[in-house]
Parts: C-alpha cells; sequence; structure tokens
C-alpha cells in the first residue's frame, strides 16, 4: 500500500499493516526530520525491519539531500540476510508501482568467508583462514611479484575486479550475498572486493556491527560513509556488550609465548633480509622518517591489521625515532613483552588503571607512551615489509601490539586486571591479564557524533532510560510500541512456587537445592505434556544447565520427559548445538515434539527464532544474572556508578531482564504466532523485576498470574491453548491488529479532528499505540 | 532327487533317519538325507516347508535336530559322530547355524508373499473377481496379474503397513525392579528389544556378532544394561565392555553428521557470527558461558542424551523424510505436478509419450530441491521466514513469478500445442479461434451465438429432412422396426441377473485388460512393443476363453438379446484389434 507519514508517501510492500506499524514510521519520520538518534522498542514480529526500511527509503526518496545513505547493522549472518530479503522485496513493490523506480544501490558486506569465490579459498570454513590465504594471493606484492614471474599464484577474480572492476559501478539493483557472489561470478570479479569498494556508492549498505563498531575493522571498511546517513541498529539490546568486546583485550600465558615465539622469527627475518636486500628496510625507515604515512602507499589488499583504536584518536605523526628502525622496534617489544610476563608472575589479583600501568611500564623498562601508540601501526608496516603472509603465527604478536597501543591510547574508561588463577581452581596458576573496557561509549561516540541520524531499534529495549546512559547520547525520540493483538496470543506467567509449596528460584543459595531442581523438573515435565510441539527451556548459564540435566537425571525426571518429548541439548560446542537444533526443528516438523534446553546468553537464545510449532512455550528458569562476581563485571559496575550514577543493582537487573525478554521473545515471532512464557523464579514477580519487562510483556502479566504454582499455571495454560487453537483469520484481526489502508486513513481522520478539538496532543496518541 | 543346479553347502556325515545311517545334506534351498549306499534321497524338505528347528536340550545322550514342517510332519535327525559327544555336537551345531541363517530368507519371502497377496486380493473384491476372470482361466500368469494388473494394490499394501514408532523413553519402560536378593530384575519385551536394535544400530550388530556363539541373550542384555547406553552417567572406561565399541562408532557417526553442518542457514550456530573478534579480543559477556564446568560425566551425558533423542528421531526419519524439505519445495513443486496430475485425467486416449514425459516432469521436482543449488533453498527459506501471513502477501507476485521462473526451476513438460493434446486430433476449424484473443465480453457474445446455433443446427445444415427424422423416430420408438426385440423394459429386467454379473465381470476385466492395451501406445521402445504384442494376445485369449463362451450361452438362453450384448465389447475389441494390426503392418513397413 502507499501511505502518507506526515506527509511523506511511503510505499510499503504489504497489502495490510499493523497499527504499531504505522506509529513506528511517524516517530522514524520525526527522527529523521530532527536530525538526530532514537531508540525504538517494538516487539519482534511486528515486522520491524520492513517497516524501517521502507520509511527510510521514501525518505531518502523524497530528502535525498538530507539522507544519502543508510547503513543498517544487524548482528547474525541470517539476520543480515533477512534484511537483503526485505529490501528486495521493497524494490520490486516500487518497481511495480512507480512509474519511475528509484535507482537505489543496496548491498550487503560481509566477511570473505562468504564471499568468497575463489574455487580453493572458499573451501576453508574459518574465516582466518580465509581471510589468510586470500591475503597470500592478493597483497600488493604478492602481485608485484607475479608480475616478474607467471609462477606466483594470484586470484583470477581479484585481478579482474581490480583491472575493470574499480572503474564501473555495480548496476543499480540490490544485491544479498548470493547476488554478489553470481555478479562476481559472471564478471570474473571479486564479489568481496567489489562489495567493499560498492559500499561508498552505494545507497543502502547492510551489513554487521562489527564493521562500524570495532575500530580495527571500521577503520579500513567504513572510512569514507558520508555523514548524512541514516545508522540502524537492529537487535540492538547487546550493543554496548559488542562496543565492550571490541576493544577489550585478554593476554595470558600463552599468548606471551607465541609472541615471544613469533618474535624470534621476525628478529630472524630481519637478519635474513638484512643480508640479501637491505634496501627493503632502509626504504621503511626513511618513509618512518619522512614520516609518509603508511596510509598513502597502502592498498586495500594489505589493510589486515588496522589500529584498535577509534580513528579519532590515533596520533597523526611520525614515528617515533627510537622504534623506526627494525631491530630497534624488536628489542623494543622483547622487552614489552618480558614486562608483561614479569606482570604476570602475580600471586594475588592485581587491579590498575591504565595510568598506573604506563607508569609502572616507564619506571621498569623505560618505555614511554608514545612508541607505545604506535607499536600496532609499525608492527603492521614491519610485516609487510617483510612480506609475510600467513598471519596465523603472529596473531600473538599483533595482540600484544593492540593491547600497548590501547593502554597507552586510553587512560579513561578501561581498567587492568591480572588474575593469577581461575576462581574454581586457585590452585593451578592460570595468570590472566585482562585489558578491559568498561564504557560502551567509547567505541560507539564516534558513531553518535559522525552519522546523522543513528536508529537504535530491538524487540527487548526495556528499561529504555538505561541505553542513552550507557551509551552516553542523547535521543530525540525514545519510544516502546506494544503489539496490538486481536486475540491474547502470548501468555506470560510467574510460577513461583512447586506443587509443594516450595518456593522455586535460582538464587545463588537455592539453586543447588534438590526440592527447587525437582520442582524445576516437574513444572518442565507438566508443561511438556499439557503443550503441544516444541518447547525451549532457558538456564541462567551453562553450569547450571548441566548441573541440573545431572540431577534431574538422578531424579527420574529426564525418563518422564522423554515419555512425552524428545530431549535436546544446548552444547558448549557450536557445531553440536547446531546439529542438535537442526533436529530439534525436524522433531517438531513432523509431530513428535520436543524440549530443548538452553542457555540465556548463549548463541541459541541470541540467534535463533523459535516461531510457531517451533516452540509453543518457553520457560525461564531463574532470572539470567551475569556472574556477579567476575572482577571485570564489578571494574564496569564501579565505572558506571562513578561516571554514571546507574546503581550496581539497577544495571544488573537491567541486564538480567533484558536477557530473559530476549529468550522469551524468542517463542513469539508474529501476531498469528501463540507462545506461553514461563518465568520459573519467584524474583520476577517483584516490582523491580517485573516492571522492566519489555512493555509489550508486561501488558499481559496480569497480577493474578503472577504467584502461580506449577499446576495453576498448567491448568491456565490448558485453557488458554485450547482457546488459541480456533481458527484464526485476518478478518478476526482486521480493524484491531492489522488495518488496511481505508481502515488507516479513517483512523488518521478521526486523529485529526480530535487534535482539532484539542482533545489529545499527537504524542500521546502515537504513545498509546 | 539332486538338480546339478543346487549347491550343497554343508554335507554331513554319521546322521541318523529313523534308525537309518546316512548323510545330511544341508542345500541351497533344501534339507536332504541320503541313507548309507544309496543314491536317492530319502528325506526332502524344502526350506519353504520347514516352520522351525528344534534342538534336543544340553546334557540329553541323544544329540538330535528335529524340523518341523508347516504341515505339522517333523523329521527328527539324529548325530551320531564316532568321535564322541562334543563331535557330535560340534556338528548338530553346524548345521543348526546354518538352518538358521537360511531358513528365515525362505521364510519370509514365501509366507509374506502369499499372505499379502491373498490379504490384497480379500479386500478387493474386484480384483479378486479380475484375479479369478482372468487368471484362473489362464487369459494371464499370476506373475502377470500381479506385476502388471494388481500393481498399485501391491503397492498400496505396502504402505498400509505403519510403521510402529519407537518411544522417546523405551528405555525407561524397562524399570528395574529390585529382586529382593541385592540384584535388580530388568523387564525386556520383544517390543523394547526392537526399538533398541531400531535406535541403535551398532547394538543391533554387536546382537548379531555375539549371540548366540560368543554369549548367550541373557548375558548380552546384562551387559547392555550395565552399559552406558543405559547408564547415561557412566563413562565408556573399560576396554573389556563390548559396548565401547558401540560407543565409539555413535560418536563417529554423530560426528561425521556435525560435520556436515546443519543444512539450514538459519540454524547453522558456526555461521552465525560475521566477523568473529580477533583472537584475545573480548570480554565480560562471553567469558560467563564459556567457563567450562570441567565436569565430563556431565557433558558426556547431555551428549548422550542428545544423541539418544537424534537416534529415535532417525528411526521414523525414513517414513516421513525432513519436512522441512517439503516446505521448501512446495511451493515450487505445486505447479509442475498438478499439472500432470491434470494430464493424467486425460490419458485414457492420449498417446503413453505424454504420460512418460508427464512422470518424469512429476519426478523431477521432487529430487530437484536437493540438487538445486544452496542458495535456492536458501532464499525459499529467507523468503518463508520474512513472511507475514497476515500482511498479506508482499506485493511482489508479478515480477517474483518471473523472477522465480527462471531462476534455476527444474524444467517443465511443454507441449507446444496444448489443446491437441487436451483433446486430440480434432476438426481444425472449431478451435481457430483459439489463436486469438478476445476480450470477455467477445467471448461471450461468441458463446451465446454459438450455443443458439446449436439448437437449429441440424435444421440449417439440413443432415435429415424432417420427414425421415419423425420416420426414423416412428422407427426407433417400441413397437418400430429398429425395436423389435425390445419390450418398454430395460435391459435390466430382460437379462437375468447372473448374467448381468457375468457381464459386468467381464466388462471389468475387459476393460482392465483394454487400458493396459492402450497405455502401449506408441510403442516407442522395444519393452513396449513386446508388452503390446503380449497385451495383443491377452486379449485374443481373453475373447476365446471368456468373450466366446458367454457370447454362446447368451445365444442359447437369451435368444432375443443374442448379441446385442456383448456387440459393445466386441467393438472395443475390434478397435483394439484394428489399431493393432495397423501398428503392425506400419512397423513391418518401417522395417522394409
Amino acid at each position: 500500500m502507499k501511505l502518507s507519514i506526515d506527509g511523506l508517501l511511503v510505499y510499503f510492500p504489504y497489502e495490510y499493516i499493523y497499527p504499531e506499524q504505522y506509529a513506528y514510521m511517524l516517530e522514524l519520520k520525526r527522527t529523521l526530520d530532527a536530525k538526530g538518534h532514537c531508540l525504538l522498542e517494538m516487539p519482534s514480529g511486528t515486522g520491524k525491519t520492513a517497516t524501517l526500511l521502507s520509511l527510510i527509503v521514501a525518505y531518502m526518496i523524497e530528502h535525498p539531500e538530507t539522507i544519502r545513505k543508510l547503513i543498517y547493522c544487524s548482528r547474525t549472518v541470517p539476520e543480515i540476510e533477512k534484511v537483503i530479503a526485505e529490501l528486495q522485496n521493497l524494490m520490486v513493490y516500487y518497481e511495480r508501482e512507480c512509474v519511475k523506480p528509484p535507482a537505489m544501490t543496496g548491498l550487503v558486506l560481509s566477511s570473505r568467508k562468504n564471499l568468497c569465490i575463489h574455487p580453493e579459498v572458499s573451501k576453508e570454513r574459518e574465516g582466518k583462514a580465509v581471510d589468510g590465504k586470500c591475503y597470500g594471493l592478493t597483497a600488493s606484492y604478492i602481485r608485484d611479484k607475479h608480475e616478474m614471474d607467471n609462477e606466483t599464484p594470484i586470484c583470477q577474480y581479484f585481478e579482474g575486479f581490480s583491472l575493470e572492476g574499480k572503474e564501473s559501478t555495480l548496476p543499480v539493483g540490490i544485491y544479498s550475498l548470493d547476488d554478489l557472489k553470481e555478479y562476481g561470478r559472471s564478471r570474473n570479479w571479486c564479489p568481496y572486493f567489489l562489495a567493499r569498494y560498492a559500499i561508498a556508492h552505494a545507497q543502502i549498505v547492510v551489513y554487521s556491527y562489527h564493521y562500524l563498531l570495532d575500530p580495527k575493522i571500521a577503520q579500513v571498511v567504513s572510512k569514507e560513509m558520508t555523514r548524512e546517513s541514516c545508522v540502524v541498529f537492529d537487535e540492538a539490546h547487546n550493543i554496548d556488550n559488542v562496543c565492550i568486546d571490541s576493544m577489550s583485550v585478554k593476554i595470558n600465558r600463552r599468548t606471551v609465548e607465541r609472541s615471544t615465539n613469533a618474535l624470534n622469527q621476525l628478529t630472524k627475518l630481519v637478519q635474513e633480509i638484512r643480508e640479501e636486500d637491505t634496501n627493503r628496510l632502509n626504504e621503511e625507515y626513511q618513509r618512518m622518517v619522512q614520516g609518509l604515512k603508511d596510509a598513502s602507499v597502502q592498498r586495500e589488499t594489505d589493510m589486515i591489521m588496522a589500529n584498535p583504536v577509534l580513528p579519532n584518536d590515533v596520533l597523526i605523526e611520525v614515528v617515533p625515532g627510537n622504534i623506526r628502525n627494525a631491530d630497534h622496534f624488536l628489542s623494543f617489544l622483547r622487552r614489552f613483552i618480558e614486562f608483561i610476563k614479569t606482570r604476570l608472575r602475580v600471586h594475588h589479583v592485581v587491579q590498575e588503571s591504565p595510568a598506573g600501568f604506563l607508569k609502572d611500564i616507564s619506571a621498569k623498562i623505560c618505555i614511554e607512551r608514545k612508541p607505545l601508540r604506535f607499536c600496532a601501526e609499525r608492527l603492521s608496516s614491519l610485516l609487510r615489509t617483510l612480506e609475510i603472509t600467513d598471519m596465523t603465527d603472529y596473531g600473538a604478536l599483533t595482540l600484544i601490539t593492540h593491547f600497548a597501543t590501547l593502554v597507552s591510547t586510553y587512560t579513561k574508561g578501561f581498567t587492568i586486571i591480572i588474575e593469577p588463577f581461575d576462581d574454581k581452581t586457585p590452585t593451578v596458576s592460570n595468570p590472566i591479564l585482562h585489558f578491559s573496557c568498561v564504557d560502551s561509549s567509547i567505541a560507539m561516540a564516534p558513531v553518535f557524533s559522525r552519522f546523522q541520524t543513528v536508529v537504535i531499534t530491538s524487540g527487548t529495549l526495556s528499561p529504555m532510560d538505561m541505553y542513552p546512559k550507557i551509551l552516553d547520547f542523547d535521543p530525540v525520540v525514545m519510544s516502546s510500541f506494544t503489539m496490538t493483538l486481536a486475540r491474547p496470543c502470548l501468555l506470560p506467567m510467574i510460577v513461583s512456587k512447586g506443587n509443594d509449596q516450595v518456593t522455586i528460584s535460582s538464587k545463588f543459595e537455592t539453586r543447588e537445592d534438590t526440592a527447587v531442581i525437582r520442582n524445576y523438573g516437574q513444572l518442565l515435565v507438566e508443561v511438556a505434556k499439557t503443550v503441544p510441539d516444541g518447547i525451549v527451556c532457558f538456564f541462567t548459564s551453562y553450569l547450571y544447565l548441566e548441573s541440573v540435566v545431572a540431577s534431574w537425571y538422578d531424579q527420574g525426571i529426564v525418563d518422564t520427559l522423554l515419555r512425552y518429548k524428545l530431549l535436546f541439548i544446548e552444547t558448549q560446542d557450536n557445531a553440536e548445538t547446531s546439529y542438535a537444533l537442526m533436529n530439534y526443528v525436524k522433531a517438531c516438523d513432523c509431530g513428535r515434539g520436543a524440549v530443548l534446553l538452553a542457555v540465556a546468553r548463549g548463541k541459541v537464545s541470541e540467534g535463533v527464532d523459535f516461531d510457531h510449532h517451533y516452540g509453543r512455550a518457553v520457560l525461564m528458569f531463574g532470572i539470567p544474572y551475569v556472574y556477579t562476581q567476575s572482577r571485570i563485571l564489578k571494574a564496569r559496575l564501579d565505572y558506571l556508578r562513578d561516571q554514571f550514577q546507574i546503581r550496581e543493582n539497577d544495571f544488573l537487573t537491567f541486564d538480567a531482564m533484558r536477557h530473559a525478554a530476549q529468550c522469551v521473545g524468542r517463542a513469539l515471532r508474529g501476531k498469528t504466532d501463540y507462545g506461553i512464557m514461563i518465568f520459573a523464579d519467584k524474583r520476577f514477580s517483584r516490582q523491580d523485576k517485573r516492571s522492566r519487562l519489555p512493555k509489550w510483556i508486561q501488558e499481559h502479566l496480569v497480577d493474578s498470574f503472577c504467584n502461580l504454582s506449577t499446576e495453576e499455571a498448567v491448568q491456565l495454560a490448558r485453557r488458554w491453548l485450547r482457546r488459541m487453537a480456533q481458527p484464526f483469520t485476518r478478518e478476526d484481526q482486521l480493524g484491531i491488529s492489522l488495518l488496511t489502508l481505508a481502515q488507516l486513513e479513517n483512523m488518521e481522520q478521526e486523529k485529526l479532528e480530535r487534535q482539532a478539538q484539542g482533545k489529545e496532543g499527537v504524542g500521546g496518541q502515537v504513545q498509546e499505540l | 532327487m539332486t538338480t546339478s543346479s543346487e549347491d550343497v553347502l554343508l554335507q554331513m556325515g554319521e546322521v541318523r533317519y529313523k534308525k537309518g545311517d546316512g548323510t545330511l545334506y544341508v542345500m541351497n534351498e533344501r534339507l536332504a538325507w541320503m541313507a548309507e549306499h544309496r543314491d536317492t534321497v530319502t528325506v526332502s524338505h524344502r526350506y519353504a516347508d520347514i516352520k522351525t528347528q528344534k534342538i534336543s536340550p544340553e546334557g540329553k545322550p541323544k544329540v538330535q535336530l528335529q524340523v518341523v514342517l508347516h504341515d505339522g510332519n517333523t523329521s527328527t535327525f539324529h548325530f551320531v559322530n564316532r568321535q564322541g559327544m562334543p563331535a557330535m555336537l560340534a556338528d548338530r551345531d553346524k548345521v543348526k547355524e546354518l538352518l538358521q541363517q537360511l531358513l528365515p530368507n525362505f521364510k519370509r519371502k514365501v509366507d509374506k508373499d502369499l499372505e499379502d497377496k491373498n490379504r490384497v486380493l480379500m479386500e478387493n473384491p474386484n480384483l479378486l473377481q479380475l484375479y479369478k476372470d482372468l487368471v484362473i482361466t489362464k487369459v494371464l500368469t499370476s506373475d502377470e496379474f500381479w506385476s502388471t494388473h494388481a500393481k498399485d494394490h501391491a503397492l498400496k499394501k505396502m504402505g498400509k503397513s505403519q510403521e510402529i514408532g519407537v518411544s522417546g523413553a523405551f528405555l525407561a519402560d524397562i524399570k528395574p525392579q529390585t529382586d529382593g536378593c541385592n540384584g535388580l530384575k530388568y523387564n525386556l519385551t520383544s517390543d523394547v528389544i526392537h526399538c533398541i536394535f531400531k535406535t541403535y544400530p551398532a547394538v543391533k550388530r554387536k546382537h548379531m556378532e555375539n549371540v548366540p556363539n560368543k554369549m548367550p541373550e541373557s548375558e548380552f542384555w546384562t551387559k547392555f544394561f550395565q552399559s552406558h547406553y543405559f547408564h547415561r552417567d557412566r563413562l565408556t572406561a573399560g576396554t573389556k565392555d563390548i559396548f565401547t565399541e558401540c560407543g565409539k562408532i555413535d560418536d563417529q557417526a554423530l560426528k561425521a553428521a556435525v560435520q556436515k553442518g546443519a543444512g539450514d542457514p538459519l540454524l547453522d550456530l558456526k555461521k552465525f557470527e560475521d566477523v568473529p573478534l580477533e583472537e584475545g579480543f573480548g570480554s565480560v559477556a562471553g567469558d560467563r558461558n564459556v567457563v567450562n564446568s570441567g565436569n565430563i560425566v556431565h557433558q558426556n551425558m547431555i551428549k548422550r542424551f542428545n544423541q539418544h533423542s537424534i537416534m529415535v528421531l532417525k528411526t521414523c526419519a525414513n517414513v516421513n523424510f525432513a519436512p522441512s524439505t517439503m516446505t521448501n519445495g512446495a511451493n515450487k513443486a505445486t505447479g509442475p505436478v498438478s499439472q500432470s496430475a491434470y494430464t493424467n485425467g486425460f490419458n485414457g486416449k492420449a498417446s503413453s509419450t505424454a504420460t512418460a514425459t508427464a512422470t518424469s516432469g512429476k519426478s523431477q521436482p521432487t529430487d530437484a530441491p536437493m540438487e538445486s543449488d544452496e542458495p535456492n533453498a536458501k532464499k525459499q527459506r529467507l523468503i518463508e521466514k520474512i513472511h507475514y501471513e497476515d500482511l498479506g502477501d508482499p506485493m511482489t507476485e508479478v515480477n517474483d513469478e518471473s523472477s522465480n521462473g527462471d531462476v534455476g526451476q527444474p524444467k517443465q513438460f511443454e507441449l507446444s500445442k496444448v489443446e491437441r493434446y487436451l483433446n486430440g486430433p480434432v476438426q481444425h476449424g472449431m478451435y481457430e479461434n483459439h489463436s486469438e484473443k478476445f476480450s470477455l465480453e467477445d467471448v461471450q457474445d461468441k458463446l451465446v451465438r454459438n450455443s443458439e446455433s446449436w439448437l437449429n443446427r441440424s435444421v440449417q445444415r439440413g443432415v435429415i429432412c424432417p420427414k425421415a427424422a419423425v420416420n426414423a423416430l416412428g422407427e426407433l420408438s417400441p413397437g418400430g422396426t429398429l425395436m423389435r426385440g425390445f419390450q418398454e423394459q430395460s435391459a435390466g429386467q430382460l437379462v437375468p441377473s447372473d448374467f448381468q454379473r457375468e457381464l459386468r465381470h467381464l466388462y471389468l476385466s475387459l476393460s482392465e485388460l483394454l487400458k493396459h492395451f492402450w497405455n502401449c501406445f506408441p510403442p516407442t521402445t522395444e519393452e513396449l512393443e513386446a508388452k503390446l504384442q503380449r497385451m495383443h494376445d491377452t486379449l485374443q485369449r481373453f475373447k476365446m476363453a471368456k468373450l466366446v463362451p458367454f457370447e454362446n450361452r447368451a445365444m442359447h438362453e437369451l435368444s432375443p438379446l443374442r448379441s446385442s450384448l456383448t456387440q459393445h465389447m466386441n467393438q472395443l475389441l475390434g478397435t483394439a484389434n484394428s489399431k493393432f494390426v495397423t501398428w503392425k503392418e506400419r512397423k513391418l513397413r518401417n522395417n522394409r
């Protein structure tokens, strides 16, 4: 349908529209108009992606000067592909409806692993291996070598691309991964570099968070994006963790050993090169003396290592004199590694600030802050000079240099923790140095400042006021939408006690209590008896999952469970879990029904949808608090408290509840879907927990459902399931949770009238939707 | 009498039968005994006739083997090896084992076949009648009947035998009970054993290897109950345990399957991460789940639970193969399949090339999703995922179709002239309009005009003058010259019921035969030609064996009707015959 959003003509590629989609568009439009950032929560399964795309694309067509580019970031590869598929739908609709369809190019960028078409390289499964092999075929000096003698293998696709591809632009259209590959094959061009090149010109770019948030990658890939861009972070409920992860470093003994080895190897190489060809080293030295930034001579294929710090913080200066010479640099590194080694030799936990660490360095080994900042850059220059293609041996050393650069660049928002042993095995010495980012706004800040509009959206962002604080930004619009429903298709319940009235909770004191575990088991068995098809259970941690399953086995609960449904369990091995998942899906498909035990914060809870019969009920056993004993977490909590005045408990609850919501939200992926959500922990019924659930869940969580025993919950579920099993047609939804264009216009009319009468403001109306 | 074609699998001397010494031969298809110094076989039992074999219990002085036949008779062989008891036992066991291997093959085949056929006939009275009419009268041989005419029934029969699924908790159903004196009793039923074998093929193999030569049945199961299969929390440590190997085999199978990947891009966790963090990067959030509990027992148990569920699921996988691919293919498949179903409806007249192509068209889409590139399947999955059923289809159908059409769709069965195919050769004039396009009004208009002309067409064309028509009507009315034999009664009242029944049977048989006869046209392959020849012969035989006697009888008993009863059948046969003759002639001409 074609609808008007506040005067903007939006092509929406469906016949009907959800009211909340309409409201979402209104809010989004306001944000774009205001050229600010926004935070929007809309339940999963209400067509968020389609809404976002159709509005922003329409806006780009209408105001090409205001928004030139749409950068859509999502978390997982399947999500990214879904976005592209939606975009393709939209464009097909434009083509059909528009006399002059917009000439827009949209494409997806992914790692080489997903885009490579080289017959041999693409066979590699690991992303790293693909990158390495690709690098080995496309690096500039390899290609130079190839020009000398034809024996040196190169990649025909890259050659094809560099020969003709750079001049021509990608034909207008939307390219998914497979489309890119196909196009690449047909032109004999490398799809990866084609995409890398094309994102500069394309109007719509879809890629993973990391391309924008991880400074190491962002610098290489997303350097040339205009300010007039709209950046969308979809599924952004975990965005702070992504920021933190991309800037935190862990160094253990193995890292040190490996980097020492690498260092030795490098020394040998430098020696060899000096003997046969001093020129190369001299050239490099000269370059540094002249302060010729390597960037100027770099070609994009070489840039597999970039600076780990944010672009604003990179020093635009000449590399300091004491590390210009390759030998000097290597001995410099050797000293630094030795220093880390001594620091790892501790018997008790040490926590200090980067400033203190730097002071210690300068006191003990006389290394200044400035040369440290150039470490990463200097090493990548050296590796390039030495023409090293296989990076596998140098990973650890690179990490050390990254650490050096980071620690010397940032004094605020980071902390250093050295743990001599694992908490569980205090006798085994296993020292780890954590250099941890505690401020997620550091990585986010350049994004907010660089781009005109940043949209942060997800199905579960509640409590929303936390995000502006921890990401340190000022949204112009902050809205949470509920799901308008023609029937109560979700049944959230809080089960607080078992049939024997024992309180169930995953609280630390009671979690190993057999009565609690038994009650959890009985709850699951009862639900398995009642609910058809698939059931998903989430545990608070993998450890807890393991111990509960073991107790269930001893108590015979597993055997009883197997009588009703097959049992699949998430393991720590991704491949194994994938296979179990596939079988779970198969079991649901063939009507056998199955139970999947998974872990909150695990891969399954983040990326797999359990729509329709794949998840008729989700059980959340306990509140998924993060492991609170972790020192890194404590450091972060301290920082949050000092810097942003966020109380520890608030943050912990916020974090736990967003994950709980994320888990239970997996079951409901649309209005025709239905699912039971059981929160099995007494603590969920407390107001501070309950009120932090997303609005769309809270709305259905009435007081009478908040303190149920197993039996009562099952009773309720049984009645509800019977109701849900009735036929449900589009007509039932129309006018309530689904609108035709006419209905939408009607509604609009009414609203305008009311507004004219001054009874209600626009904002309030929208919020109510 | 031993024919040369039979191989003697085992020759066992010093075997006594009815107090006579002799030699026992275990042959390919039967068990025979020959008395000493004679060259004729005294005892000969075909394996198919043997119901079971029995052996004398251990410790008895006489070492005997008895075979029980289906008709209740028995033959007992007494082993009298001079080298003593162990040798006798060894002799006996050799025979026993060999028989054990051989007997089941025959038993299954014979019993099942006959029983099945019998049941099929019982369930289908029509088929039974056909069988009586065609096979018993030797128009067809029995094999031919089953292979061509009752194929569908036989197949349906196969499908009907629904497999009993495996319960997920079959191991729990064993329910160990304490027997009061510090031991455990397990209730093992044949159902459970069946389930175990079905779920764990490795165990079945072990069972075949070990029971009964290495250990008795009971010991095998005792070991099973001690193994990790039953106690999921036990580690497979002891090398003595025969199931350790099974565990390894299972593990390997699982590993291989895991290696192969999830198949569904939306479920493959490995491929979720686009750009993994560099080694050493990362912090708090991930940490907690990566923490290794180090509890190998628990991890192992979890692995076994997964494995168990996967194995159980596999047992029913054969019945309903991968529904996910079904849904994937559904959209694509409906097109071609429905079309071929449609064409099948017109097969009566249509040439058999059409059928051949149609069926090949049908088979293609089913295996196409497997062969076709991964991208297509992936795309399909994605489209499914982003589809909101209540929002309506994305308004892209028109273009979708065209774009879908050329993306690796299986080639469909295409006809250059569909009308000709559907209607057979017709006068050209009637269909010439088809090439033009009309608006709806035009077509309606034409239709109205056409239908008007239907009523008075005969008049316009003047096929017959009114007078003649009235005459003819008179003749055809009861009492007229052409209706002399007929009363006002219908044939139903005239013809006695047994004749009716017989007539019905005749029609049934004939139409069945004719169906197959016409199906052979056009005979493009050698086999079809041969079949055509055969069908023709069968038809001739049918005419001689069934139709002619019936006609004769009718002639005698129902003189007024005489040949009119079989007239139509004769006509059918005549058409078939003439078609065959034409084909034959043409073939000869071509060959020349």
